[in-house]
Parts: structure tokens; C-alpha cells; sequence
């Protein structure tokens, strides 16, 4: 039995990490891009990012003014089991996301949509969204908070079969150049494409292939991993920099994430996790240890899983 | 080739406005003050009377709502402060500018050259852009202090007038000058001119969206 203060103290410490730390894969990718960089402009805004993310750190306090909307992801092993059950959990993370809106402080961005209403506190009407995934060993939960950013960025469409790789490649390009204008994605950004499932699911695989994936890390099928790369190359290759001023680094990285769809339809999503790719995880064990990192490590073999039963020794064969 | 540093005043005269170049780096100082969408309705539509005197204690517009709360003695907690796109607020620009004498409009992303040209120039006024976006702590830094809040009841933190005194806050990147040119529409010609190439091997969708045409009557398929 995991214990609800555990999940209480650690969520809201999590609240706090994400706002603060940049992740180290972002941060390396970053890095990378800055020492390729050579537009005037672009270089100065990644300078100016990097020192950024030191300030933050020094200060303590977060890194963008847009703290994001904060979403929980809640990972459980298949023998897991929380005090109090999984409506306690709930309060706890709605909790942790309040105290940490006052504490760090985050902007209380959430809202009524129409009546405008703000908590300021981050909570309200399905807000903050908080996400399953199950695993079959284990009795360990893992706890991921991840503060993205909203407005721009991000896009849908309902391609066909008939259009193929080059008709994704296409809303690729649609909508980096149409988001990367005046930098409204405030890339470079960690892409994240969903194809396949319904319109809500292939909406979901998007918006996780980009903030529950590292940067670096590759789809297990290898020809999806080829079209990361081929992606993350084409991207950077519009001549569009950091604030969409000419340069050449768009895509931090390119991940991709399919579920089986609608044997007529090939549905797409894009979704842009921005400079302030904000994530962070914590395991919990029923003994009380929590391991603080960074990798959502999400999309396991059991989560892209195809068949009926789940079989892992059958799955390491293939 | 560095971009040139200049600091400049919240309330800037227009010999330092002149001097302006498309992608020199600002730091200000002075007073700012932060108004958007909220701000912008409350005085403009609702016709409730600004809490400042405008443009004399400050002639800087800050698009931005900070991650900042109220302690329950009455001080501020400001951590971050980064702005939120202005594109969004040219309905309420015009008259604003007008009102308030704003001579700095600072937020994301810019506006149109149009905009510029038609209510930036002849007040005097040029806009300039936040960095990255997203250097919220290192603008947090250059918050001397929080002199005031306004409208917070009425229209909650975020989109309340904050009243901030600077101290080289920056970088801000100058984006329009005082002839209304836009320095990411030269950014975006220039980006243009590959973009042909880079589409090479792309195929429009087969089922087209209402937006590709303006044409209702179009089926949107082939």
C-alpha cells in the first residue's frame, strides 16, 4: 500500500521540479543547437535561453512567466495499491497542483472557458487532467507532472490512406512553418506526431510522443525510427529558427506514436513541447522510497503492445 | 555579427525611439505595466477608469502575465514573467495607444507591418518582442520591485494590471521601428524564398478544409 501523504509530498515536489529544472535531455539538445546555430538572431535567442535555465535554477523560481497547464500522468504497476484508493490520489494531485500554483509561484492559468473564472490555483472543471497507464509487474506507482504550454503548436487533420507518406509530410511541414512564424511554437520544440487511433486518441499519442518521450530516444519499430530521424532532418531544414528568425534549428527532436486505426482514414497529430519542456517523474514504492527522474519512460513494449494476451517472453522473441 | 545592447527608459523620448534598429537587444528601466485582453475591455468597453496616470509615470505596455501571487499580507511574490502573443490584443491597440500615450508595447511575436503603420507610427510608438520565448527568470531578475495590482478582483491574477518597477529587465528584441517596419515579416521573406524547395515531395490532403478556400460552396475533395 503506497501511502497518500507519500503521493501528496512527492506530487507536490514534482510541481516544483517541473517548473524549474529543465530536463537534461532537452537541455543537451539545446546545447547541441546552439553550437550549430548560425543565424545572428536565432544564436542570440538560444544564448539567451540557455542562460535562462541557469537563472532558473539559481533563483528558484520558474522558467517562463507561462507556467503552462499542469496535467498529471499516473503510471501503476499491475499489484499496485494506494491508501485511501484512487479518488485520494486524485485530491492529492489536484492538491499539490494548487499549493505548488501559490508556492513556486505558477501563473493560474486554468480558466472557464466562457465565464473566464480563475480559481488561481490551476484547478477547475477537468482541470488538472490526470492520465492512466498500467504495467503488468510491479506494485509501484509512477507519479509524472508535465507543465505544457497551450496556444500554439499544435494541429489535426484526417489524412487517407491515398495520401501516403508524402501528404504527412506535408502537415508536418503545414504546421511547423504555419506555428514557427514569429516563433508563436516557442521552438525549437520537441515534436511529437500521432498517427492512426480515433481523433481523440490520435490527438492523445501526439501530445505523448512529445512530452513523455526524451529527446534521443526512438519508436521500437525501426521504420517508424527512420521517419523520426528523416522527420527531425526536414524540420530543421526550413531555414526557420527560435522565434522564427532565419536558422536552422526547429526540431529539438521528432517522435513518433501510432495506434491502429479506422481501416479507411489515416488520422494525424502534431503537437509542439516548447523551450520550457517541462516535465518531471517520481516512482513511489509501498515502503516509502520515491526515485526522482526525468524520462516519463512511457511507451513501454506492454504499452505498443498488438495482441490479444500479453506475453513479454514472446514479445522479447520478435 | 552581435546584435547591438542599448537601455532604455520606460518612458523613452523620441531621439532614443529614433536611434531604434530592427534586432538591437533592450534592457529597460522605469515603471511598466502589464495589460491585456482583460485590461483592455475593462477600459475600453466597460469604460472603467485606468488606475494610473498614463502615459506620465509610465509609457510602457507590457503583454504579460506574470507567475505571481498575493501574499496574505498584502506583498507580492513575482517569479517569472514572460509575455503572451500580441497579435491577439490589434482590436483594442488602436484606441489603447491613443488613450495612454503607450510609446513601448512589449510582448510575443509581434504585430503586422499594417499595424505598425497605421496607429504605431503616428504615435510614436514601437514594439518590442520578449526573447526565446520563454526567458521568464531572466526577465523575473530585472523585477526591482511590484509597486502595485490592479483589477485583481475584478479579473483575476493573470489578466490584472501589474504595476513593476525594472531594472535592466530585458533581453527585449526591437521589432518595429519608427517607420513601422517589421522585423519578422524581413525574417519571414527571407525564409520564404526556400520554402518552395523544401515542400518538394509533399502532396496536399485529398479532403481539403474550409480555410484553404474561402469557397463554401466547394466540396473540399481531389
Amino acid at each position: 500500500m503506497i501511502p497518500i501523504d507519500l503521493i501528496r509530498k512527492t506530487a507536490r515536489s514534482l510541481m516544483d521540479k517541473a517548473a524549474i529544472e529543465i530536463p537534461e535531455d532537452y537541455l543537451e539538445g539545446l546545447q547541441e543547437a546552439a553550437r550549430t546555430e548560425d543565424g545572428d538572431l536565432s544564436s542570440f535567442v538560444l544564448q539567451a535561453m540557455l542562460e535562462n535555465y541557469e537563472a532558473t535554477k539559481e533563483d528558484r523560481r520558474a522558467m517562463c512567466g507561462d507556467t503552462g497547464v499542469p496535467r498529471w500522468f499516473v503510471k501503476m504497476g499491475n499489484a499496485a495499491q494506494v491508501e485511501g484508493g484512487m479518488c485520494a490520489l486524485e485530491t492529492a494531485l489536484r492538491r499539490a497542483t494548487a499549493e505548488a500554483t501559490n508556492g513556486v509561484p505558477l501563473r493560474p492559468n486554468r480558466v472557464h472557458p466562457l465565464w473566464r473564472t480563475d480559481h488561481n490555483n490551476n484547478v477547475g472543471i477537468g482541470a488538472p487532467e490526470i492520465e492512466y497507464g498500467f504495467e503488468p509487474e510491479g506494485d509501484w506507482i509512477d507519479l509524472i507532472t508535465v507543465h505544457k504550454g497551450g496556444l500554439f503548436g499544435t494541429d489535426y487533420r484526417m489524412l487517407f490512406p491515398s495520401d501516403g507518406i508524402q501528404g504527412i509530410k506535408r502537415f508536418y511541414l503545414d504546421s511547423l512553418v504555419a506555428f514557427g512564424k514569429r516563433g508563436l511554437a516557442c521552438q525549437p520544440a520537441i515534436i511529437g506526431i500521432g498517427l492512426g487511433g480515433s481523433k481523440d486518441t490520435c490527438m492523445a499519442l501526439g501530445k505523448r510522443a512529445s512530452v513523455l518521450r526524451t529527446v534521443g530516444s526512438r519508436n521500437s519499430d525501426p521504420k517508424i525510427a527512420a521517419l523520426e530521424d528523416e522527420f527531425k532532418e526536414l524540420g530543421n531544414s526550413i531555414g526557420m529558427g527560435a522565434m522564427g528568425f532565419v536558422g536552422k534549428n526547429m526540431v529539438i527532436d521528432c517522435n513518433i506514436e501510432v495506434g491502429y486505426c479506422h481501416t479507411g482514414g489515416m488520422q494525424m497529430s502534431v503537437h509542439a513541447f516548447c523551450l520550457s519542456s517541462r516535465r518531471a517523474v517520481a516512482r513511489l514504492y509501498p515502503d516509502g522510497r520515491v526515485e526522482y527522474r526525468t524520462d516519463p519512460d512511457w511507451f513501454t513494449p506492454y504499452q505498443r503492445r498488438e495482441t490479444v494476451d500479453w506475453s513479454p517472453a514472446l514479445e522479447a522473441a520478435e | 555579427m552581435k546584435p547591438r545592447e542599448i537601455v532604455l527608459s520606460t518612458l523613452p523620448t523620441p531621439e532614443d525611439l529614433a536611434q531604434l534598429r530592427l534586432g538591437d537587444i533592450v534592457y529597460l528601466d522605469g515603471l511598466m505595466y502589464t495589460a491585456r485582453e482583460g485590461v483592455y475591455m475593462r477600459a475600453l468597453e466597460d469604460k472603467a477608469n485606468i488606475p494610473m496616470e498614463l502615459p506620465s509615470e509610465s509609457a510602457a505596455n507590457f503583454h504579460c502575465s506574470p507567475a505571481a501571487t498575493i501574499r496574505e499580507d498584502g506583498s507580492f511574490n513575482m517569479g517569472a514573467v514572460t509575455a503572451t502573443a500580441s497579435f491577439r490584443f490589434a482590436k483594442w491597440l488602436p484606441e489603447w495607444m491613443a488613450k495612454t500615450g503607450a510609446k513601448l508595447i512589449i510582448g510575443k511575436g509581434g504585430m503586422s507591418s499594417k499595424d505598425y503603420k497605421s496607429y504605431f507610427v503616428p504615435n510614436g510608438a514601437i514594439y518590442l518582442s520578449t526573447v526565446g520565448y520563454g526567458t521568464g527568470a531572466l526577465l523575473g531578475r530585472g523585477v526591482e520591485n511590484v509597486e502595485a495590482v490592479h483589477w485583481n478582483e475584478e479579473l483575476g491574477l493573470a489578466q490584472a494590471m501589474w504595476v513593476i518597477r525594472c531594472k535592466r529587465m530585458g533581453p527585449f528584441i526591437v521589432a518595429s521601428d519608427l517607420e513601422g517596419n517589421c522585423l519578422f515579416e524581413r525574417e519571414n521573406e527571407r525564409i520564404s524564398r526556400n520554402l518552395e524547395h523544401v515542400y518538394e515531395g509533399t502532396r496536399p490532403a485529398v479532403l481539403k478544409r474550409f480555410g484553404e478556400t474561402d469557397d463554401r460552396t466547394d466540396e473540399l475533395i481531389g
